[in-house]
């Protein structure tokens, strides 16, 4: 599904060089749920911004379903964060200017669906994360539990086969934390959805069907 | 789109001192350039009484050039008379003179008045409502008939609120009959605008009928614009073939046939050939414009860019669920076209309380300034014009942040 070969990292400025991730080998099957776990610095994040072809490379591939990217245009890399992925961040980043039906909506602003098509994915998107009574909310007037909630329908709702979550229960207290978990983990149990998550929490990892572990921008584990 | 729509709305009310000096700027901007295209309307749009202009070429002037001298000014009677009209195929063609100063004496009181000279076909090739009586003939015009017509503005000075028709006053020592009371005439309405109009047989010496330059106007009514180019060929041929005054000192007359707009331009350009003086005033009215805009636009430009800064989490995020680069170029776009179309409205209406300003102050006398579609039409033209001017770069910035810098809440 996914697969990092050899890839490096490299922030340059006019003096420094900052070593984010350095020969990363990485294999992610098609439905696996995984955890990338270290401390602060280590380049989870940035990991998780590779593999969501938000940031290229420094040096090596990397393949998405057996494709390489490397090369791809603005365009390609659009369609595929498109079609393929879903992200769900720890500061939420919801529009707040946008109702919730609004804001989860936005995925498939860039698909050729009609209005009508693209609420009724919405509202169903909502559904599963237990958000149908508060479509016509704002953001700001919802808990950081359903926030993240939000998040979480338009994560899925163009229906990706990759989700990628950084440290999507960083900002949650335990219960609400796992709440976000159940619904993960449902996704990915009961739709297959490969699940990439960046996280601090043991407990949450622990979940999930596998640890990769991050010290310095190398895998240690 | 609706979304888009949605979210350029509530962008431009959360932020609203952003959106008050956007739209005082756009808003500002407009109303000068609406204004402007109104006066300009005013003066070039066929509207009564020159409601055919739109068929109507014009000689406002003429020159004669040699190789170290030359002369410029209003054409004679006589250059008019032989070249322009008896043009083939045309309706009708009208000699008028430039409009002039003097007084008018009823009785002890001394009137300041203007006066124009016409021939007889200059009534019925414009279109003036008569209030009482009816315009002079040519045959009342060539055997030099003390005949006028004057405005109900100098009706009133001169008569009071008695009908004029038949009563007479003195003018240049000579006792002209009142034939006709027409309406008022806007200052803009070039050919038309007089207080007191006679036949040319009455007051015009031979001397002056013959003179190449001497100040008359003349005017050539087409049978349709597409016989323009014919008759604007043939009258170059005629100018052409005119005898020069003084050879030895002059070897070419220029002159032609130009719609209004020509010859405003002929006029703004020093007598270069009305096309090509209508494409150089053409271009200097487009520059001035867009110079006049750019300091506004530049300022949103400079409001747009520190929007970025505000919006790089939604920017970031857009981009992260597939939003390519022309996308969001077309979302910024569109929100700030939909900014200066809204600031383009405003403009309307304030252009046209500026304009009733105007009309009311007399600046103008007896013009009346007034918005209509075809001004709204070059107003929200200039507007979506300038939404798209102010909108390009600010959007390109925007739809090339790196999104996880974006995501981060920050610009590179």
């Amino acid at each position: 599904m996914i697969s990092l070969q050899d890839v490096d990292k490299v922030y340059r400025t006019e003096r420094i060089e900052t070593v984010a991730l350095q020969g990363i080998n990485l294999d992610i099957a098609a439905g696996e749920h995984i955890a990338v776990m270290g401390p602060s610095g280590c380049g989870k994040s940035t990991l998780l911004n590779l593999i969501g072809l938000l940031d290229r490379p420094s040096n090596g591939r990397l393949l998405l379903e057996g494709q390489p990217i490397n090369g791809a245009g603005d365009r390609r890399l659009a369609s595929l964060r498109n079609e393929k992925l879903g992200f769900i961040f720890q500061s939420f980043h919801l529009i707040p200017d946008l109702t919730v039906l609004d804001n989860v909506e936005i995925p498939l602003l860039y698909r050729r669906l009609s209005g009508k098509q693209r609420r009724k994915l919405a509202l169903a998107a909502l559904d599963r994360v237990g958000l149908a009574s508060r479509v016509h909310h704002f953001p700001t007037q919802l808990s950081g539990g359903q926030q993240q909630r939000v998040a979480i329908a338009r994560a899925i709702v163009g229906q990706p086969s990759i989700v990628l979550a950084d440290e999507p229960t960083g900002n949650l207290d335990s219960g609400m934390g796992e709440e976000v978990m159940d619904i993960l983990h449902a996704l990915n149990r009961d739709d297959k959805t490969t699940i990439v998550m960046v996280t601090h929490d043991e407990r949450f990892a622990r979940r999930t069907d596998r640890i990769v572990r991050l010290f310095d921008g190398r895998q240690v584990a | 789109m609706r979304s888009y729509f949605k979210i350029a709305l509530k962008v431009l009310r959360r932020r609203k001192f952003f959106t008050f000096i956007s739209l005082f700027g756009i808003s500002m901007t407009l109303v000068v350039l609406m204004v402007a295209t109104a006066v300009l309307d005013n003066f070039l749009s066929p509207r009564a009484p020159e409601s055919r202009f739109d068929r109507v070429l014009c000689v406002y002037k003429i020159g004669q050039y040699g190789p170290h001298d030359s002369e410029t000014g209003e054409p004679g009677f006589a250059f008019l008379d032989a070249s322009m009209r008896a043009l083939p195929g045309i309706e009708r063609a009208a000699i008028f003179s430039n409009p002039r100063s003097t007084a008018i004496y009823q009785g002890n009181a001394r009137i300041e008045t203007t006066i124009k000279k016409t021939d007889g076909e200059y009534w019925p090739l414009l279109d003036f409502r008569f209030v009482e009586g009816r315009p002079f003939t040519k045959q009342q015009d060539h055997s030099g008939a003390f005949v006028a017509i004057i405005d109900d503005a100098m009706r009133g000075k001169l008569f009071g609120n008695e009908p004029a028709l038949g009563k007479s006053f003195e003018l240049e020592g000579q006792r002209f009959r009142v034939m006709g009371v027409v309406p008022r005439v806007s200052m803009t309405r070039i050919a038309a605008w007089s207080e007191v109009w006679v036949p040319i047989g009455a007051t015009t010496t031979s001397v002056t009928r013959h003179s190449l330059i001497g100040g008359f106007n003349g005017l050539v009514l087409a049978r349709s614009r597409s016989d323009f180019s014919r008759l604007k060929r043939e009258f170059a041929t005629r100018v052409r073939q005119f005898p020069i005054d003084d050879p030895r000192t002059f070897t070419e007359i220029r002159a032609g046939l130009d719609t209004p707009f020509e010859a405003m331009a002929r006029e703004l350009t020093r007598n270069r050939e009305g096309d090509r003086a209508a494409a150089i005033a053409a271009i200097v009215f487009a520059v001035m414009a867009v110079l006049f805009m750019t300091l506004p636009a530049l300022n949103l430009v400079t409001l747009n860019l520190s929007r970025i800064l505000e919006r790089s989490s939604e920017i970031g995020v857009r981009k992260a669920f597939g939003a390519s680069r022309p996308a969001l170029v077309s979302q910024f776009i569109l929100e700030n076209v939909i900014l200066t179309l809204i600031g383009g409205v405003i403009g309307f209406a304030l252009a046209a309380a500026a304009l009733a300003a105007i009309t009311s102050s007399g600046l103008i006398p007896y013009t009346r300034f007034d918005v209509n579609p075809r001004i709204f039409a070059w107003g929200m033209a200039i507007a979506a014009f300038f939404g798209l001017f102010s909108g390009v770069y600010p959007a390109w910035r925007m739809s090339r942040l790196d999104p996880v810098v974006a995501l981060r809440g920050g610009s590179q």
